[in-house]
């Protein structure tokens, strides 16, 4: 146990390293602090509010997280196939589950790290006002879990293709897919003629669903078992398509 | 030391291999050749555990690869074709992680490295970032990943592609080298490295395996005594259109 674990810890300092060996990583976290913030302060209405809390700053998360988790994703698999390094790499002794889990744990910490350097806007709050901490600190966990999700999705689009682009864009679709089925304005015009279960059982699919939860402070044991299904899903789904590209 | 019985792969309805078997043992070195597409990669894929077979079986040190995969994997040091590594990494970075990879920590990994480093003569460029590297030096940075654990079984899928005559020279004489404590397969399109280098010679062509025996063997075969125009005589050319 200790042995595999060692393994997927390699692998990962790797797939980290890479992040900060290329521009990759800080394009990525100045695009995201200063996106995160300009869309807190001004579509978000940070101080029309008028509250101390931090929903102006997570309401938006989903969808920027949309497009940005994907692009952090989205070389995971690709490139190795693209370079053949997954030769080297499955050739090595070690199980294909402990490089995929690997490289998630990488990818999914520098998100954490990510979203960790949001600080500011929580800083910013209680210096202002008196926000409820438990209920942004449940904010972040949902958050965190949120992107652990989109990015489960990006390593199995990452597999499908050594193409980054279309893994991409196919995990952006996969995403929107996720939130729209919960989005209100369009289960709103779902529920004109479907019936009321029907559409509350489709939104249970939704990420919105389950992320609004933490949002208002309540972590519910069904909203985490969600996200840690859709990532275990996915991943075991990227285990299936390296499996099969193997095979031939 | 490596076994290969009744191999064969598909891909859809292309048979890529077909029954190959042969044996490899300590202080063999056997060459693989054969025209492009002749089945030579894949089957050296099967060997080192990265695609399955569709039929027959591999056992590497005794033990089966589908079945033991993680052993067998330990004992194989690898080479695959095109010598592929992590380009934006430094030459020394992608060492210790190959390392790392194989157990290594410490000290150990420290002087595997320092040993793979000198054998390969990649202490100029060790803090160079692969992407910056030439062919040659890029070739050799993947020859000692497939070397840093000191394994039993080495399969170089064209270790001498791309290098210029001199660095040609020197993998051979270290192939040679190596080949006296270990078991060695490399594949190759140069016929004169076949005599250089190797102990015995299996030719492939079409996934089938033509011709197995000492490179001095197959030369006797032909008329002129050249392993070129032996060669030429059992394998096909992929311009020549099959008939029937």
């Amino acid at each position: 146990m200790k042995a595999s674990w060692a393994a997927i810890w390699t692998i990962a300092k790797r797939e980290l390293a890479a992040y900060f060996e290329s521009p990759v990583a800080y394009v990525f976290l100045v695009i995201f602090l200063l996106l995160a913030g300009f869309f807190t302060f001004t579509f978000g209405g940070f101080f029309e509010r008028g509250e101390a809390s931090l929903a102006a700053f997570f309401n938006w998360l989903p969808w920027l997280f949309l497009f940005l988790v994907p692009a952090a994703g989205m070389r995971l698999w690709s490139e190795e196939r693209r370079l053949g390094t997954i030769e080297l790499l499955l050739t090595m002794p070690i199980a294909t589950w402990q490089a995929i889990v690997g490289k998630f744990l990488a990818s999914w910490l520098f998100l954490i790290a990510a979203l960790a350097l949001s600080f500011p806007i929580v800083a910013t709050v209680n210096w202002l006002g008196d926000p409820d901490n438990g209920v942004i600190a449940s904010g972040y966990v949902g958050a965190a879990l949120l992107a652990g999700a989109y990015l489960a999705i990006s390593c199995l689009t990452s597999a499908l293709t050594r193409n980054q682009v279309i893994a991409f864009i196919l995990a952006v679709v996969l995403c929107l897919a996720l939130i729209l089925v919960g989005f209100s304005p369009l289960t709103d015009l779902l529920a004109r003629w479907a019936s009321p279960w029907l559409v509350e059982a489709i939104s249970k699919f939704s990420v919105l669903t389950h992320y609004d939860g933490f949002q208002k402070g309540v972590l519910d044991s069904r909203d985490l078992l969600y996200f840690l299904s859709v990532m275990a899903y996915a991943l075991f789904a990227t285990g299936v398509v390296i499996r099969n590209h193997r095979t031939g | 030391m490596i076994k290969v019985e009744n191999l064969s792969k598909s891909f859809g309805s292309k048979r890529a291999v077909e029954g190959v078997s042969f044996e490899v043992g300590k202080g063999e070195v056997l060459g693989f050749l054969g025209p492009n597409g002749a089945g030579k990669s894949t089957t050296m894929r099967m060997i080192t555990g990265f695609i399955p077979p569709s039929a027959g079986s591999v056992s590497v040190c005794g033990l089966d690869v589908q079945e033991n995969p993680i052993e067998v994997k330990r004992s194989i040091g690898y080479l695959p074709e095109a010598a592929p590594s992590y380009t934006e990494m430094s030459v020394l970075s992608f060492l210790r992680f190959a390392a790392e990879m194989r157990g290594l920590r410490g000290e150990g990994r420290r002087s595997a490295i320092r040993r793979v480093v000198e054998l390969c003569h990649l202490e100029n460029v060790l803090g160079q970032t692969i992407d910056t590297l030439s062919k040659g030096f890029r070739h050799r940075t993947c020859l000692a990943q497939a070397l840093v654990h000191d394994p039993e079984v080495l399969i170089l899928d064209e270790p001498t592609d791309g290098l210029d005559p001199n660095q040609k020279h020197e993998v051979r004489t270290l192939i040679r080298e190596m080949g006296e404590s270990k078991a060695i397969i490399f594949s190759t399109h140069i016929l004169e490295e076949v005599e250089a280098a190797c102990t015995r010679a299996i030719i492939i062509d079409r996934g089938r395996i033509v011709a197995n025996g000492t490179p001095q063997e197959l030369k006797a075969r032909a008329a002129t005594g050249k392993l070129e125009d032996f060669f030429r005589s059992i394998t096909r050319s992929d311009t020549v259109t099959e008939s029937a």
